[in-house]
């Protein structure tokens, strides 16, 4: 105020200096804050693999067991089921399951270990609804009367063939995911790791 | 400077006179009640559509007081109890069924949630009548968008917290939305579940900004809005400028102050509101599904998606823009596309103030350009909240990207059209038609 037009630079750049070590500060105070948005040790720990009889599963049925909180299903697909797979080749997205939804075993025609065996994670990739089954061919199930079998999500409507692979022209971009998985014996399988006894 | 208060406002020797002198020389009691309450005049040619500005704050109100009761037996906790119910879910019922009064306070929750939009898109659908949010109210308009906003988010985490199977799922898919955005989205989106999935982690964090953070912001914007407003002085319906025209002691001809007289006329509109409120909690609390939808009265089972979701009505015009969306542009996935014009559709609102380019403000005085593109804007609102809560289809799908074109056709196109028209002679003084 005294100095009237004339700018103390020394006093300035103290000021200039002192507001940029409290920004930083102030910066630094969100730290825990934002650190405390992110999941905790607990639920990064919650993501243990779950083991799974599937002796049970009669051919044409399917049953969904929960891993890290998803729907994940096997589905004992039935040969008329696998013989739907190659017909759609030219409706399906990605039919030779180009895009990285699955490991490399599952790389296959039938993106499984077992042809019969189909084991996915139940969430669309669109959105995150669970899509339903539509299994019974035609029109029955409310599908167009071309439909050959599969799953229809029902919050925008894509639908996924037999082997979790998604039609063109959908808003789902890309197929299911097939989890990390591997077979312990015939009837026993461990969904959500590769290696036995790991 | 003027007088302090101290000096200008004086006891008239009652005690309560000593009292207030005494208030008044330490804090602005009487300067705030003159400024914003007797002494603020408002043009007398308000109409019923001046009523929902008071309505919303009347349901603010609402919700805040039933919200802080029913805080006091909510749980927002995912783990399951002895029964295998999700505790939050369990602590509804247990308000609905076993708290004295509680579920009242519930539906007055829920129905006042619905009822806040309704009184807001009327409110905001007053400013487009009305030019409301034209020069000098820009800011007013621009803290009323920011109130709509915190409202949809306000809403949204409010949604989660019965735990039903809409709340799950609804959240789900809201949040993955946020995993469509290039480099971060899927980082966003973890950190706004707190988990890989929606989960306890979720709900309890929802729960904190619903009740805690958005409430916060939402009362800090209202005052703003409400601050500017009165800076301004409120618009009317012939959009002309009352304070063009002053008397001899520098009060608008057409002014009238605020209290009494619209106080009084707002009560009639609260009474009215009141009757149709209560006849919804009484008669229709869920709202024949739209207020409370039919899958949220079961509990959320993170393994199956019901088969038909949708998000509450009030989300559904814009959800609808999020649907229309299906073509993949410059190698990002429709999804991302869905989630820009969503987004878009709301914040346009607040651009408002400079796409119209008219010369007159109110609808009044406006021609038949204005009144043609306003009608086809709310019919195409209309049709996009109705198909939004459909189950998709490919007839949906197109009538809804036409909708889409229109509803941004009129903002983005509304600097050449707003200024084409045939305009009538705006009066000197307001009109009482």
């Amino acid at each position: 105020m005294s100095n009237q037009g004339k700018m103390d630079c020394g006093r300035r750049r103290l000021i200039v200096a002192t507001a940029a070590v409290g920004g930083v500060g102030a910066v630094a105070a969100l730290v825990p804050f934002v650190s405390s948005l992110l999941p905790s040790e607990r639920a990064k720990a919650a993501g243990a693999p779950v083991e799974v009889d599937i002796g049970k599963l009669d051919a044409g049925q399917m049953m969904t067991v929960e891993w890290r909180g998803k729907p994940v299903w096997v589905i004992n697909r039935t040969k008329a089921m696998l013989e739907t797979l190659p017909k759609l080749d030219d409706q399906v997205a990605d039919p030779k399951s180009e895009k990285p939804q699955q490991p490399q075993y599952a790389q296959n025609e039938h993106r499984s270990i077992k042809p019969e065996y189909m084991i996915v994670v139940g969430i669309c990739t669109h959105l995150g609804c669970s899509p339903s089954s539509k299994f019974k061919a035609g029109a029955e199930e409310g599908m167009p009367a071309n439909w050959l079998g599969g799953f229809l999500c029902p919050c925008h409507g894509s639908t996924f063939d037999f082997a979790g692979r998604v039609f063109k022209a959908k808003p789902a971009p890309t197929n299911l995911e097939v989890p990390p998985h591997v077979y312990l014996s015939d009837t026993r399988v461990l969904i959500g790791e590769d290696k036995k006894g790991a | 400077m003027a007088a302090g208060n101290f000096e200008k406002y004086k006891s008239d020797g009652s005690i309560g006179g000593n009292v207030l002198e005494w208030v008044d020389a330490r804090f602005p009691a009487t300067s705030m009640y003159k400024g914003h309450l007797s002494e603020y005049y408002a043009p007398k040619n308000f109409n019923f559509w001046y009523f929902f500005g008071s309505l919303a704050l009347l349901v603010l109100v609402i919700q805040i007081v039933t919200g802080i009761f029913l805080v006091m037996h909510y749980k927002p906790d995912a783990a399951l109890n002895a029964n295998g119910v999700p505790i939050a879910f369990a602590s509804v019922e247990y308000i609905m069924r076993d708290v004295p009064g509680g579920w009242i306070i519930r539906y007055m929750h829920s129905t006042g949630a619905s009822a806040f939009f309704i009184v807001v898109y009327l409110h905001m659908f007053r400013g487009l009548l009305y030019g409301s949010y034209r020069k000098p109210r820009e800011l007013t308009w621009l803290f009323g968008v920011g109130i709509f906003l915190v409202l949809m988010g306000e809403a949204f985490f409010g949604y989660l917290l019965p735990w039903g199977q809409m709340s799950f799922w609804g959240a789900q898919v809201i949040v993955n939305l946020f995993s469509a955005i290039p480099v971060i989205g899927p980082d966003l989106s973890i950190i706004i579940r707190g988990d890989y999935v929606v989960g306890d982690a979720t709900l309890n964090r929802f729960f904190s900004f619903h009740v805690i953070a958005f409430p916060l912001i939402l009362l800090g914007l209202v005052a703003a809005h409400l601050l500017a407003l009165h800076e301004t002085g409120s618009n009317n319906p012939d959009g002309i400028d009352i304070k063009e025209n002053k008397d001899e002691n520098g009060i608008p001809r057409d002014g009238i102050p605020f209290h009494p007289y619209y106080t009084v006329k707002d009560i009639v509109g609260v009474v009215v509101f009141l009757m149709v409120f209560s006849a919804v909690l009484f008669f229709a609390p869920e709202g024949g599904g739209y207020f409370l939808e039919t899958p949220n009265f079961y509990p959320a089972d993170p393994l199956k998606t019901p088969p038909h979701i949708a998000p509450v009505w009030y989300f559904t015009p814009f959800y609808s823009i999020l649907r229309a969306m299906v073509w993949n542009f410059f190698g990002l996935d429709a999804k991302f596309w869905g989630v820009v014009a969503m987004g878009a559709s709301v914040v346009i609102f607040a651009f408002l103030p400079w796409l119209d380019r008219s010369p007159v403000r109110s609808i009044r005085y406006r021609g038949p350009i204005y009144k043609t593109m306003l009608t086809i804007f709310v019919i195409c609102f209309f049709i996009l909240g109705y198909l939004g809560t459909l189950s998709p289809s490919p007839m949906g799908e197109l009538v809804s990207q036409v909708c889409t074109v229109f509803y941004f056709g009129f903002f983005l196109g509304m600097p050449w059209w707003s200024r084409m028209d045939k305009f009538k002679p705006v009066p000197e003084r307001v009109t009482m038609k």
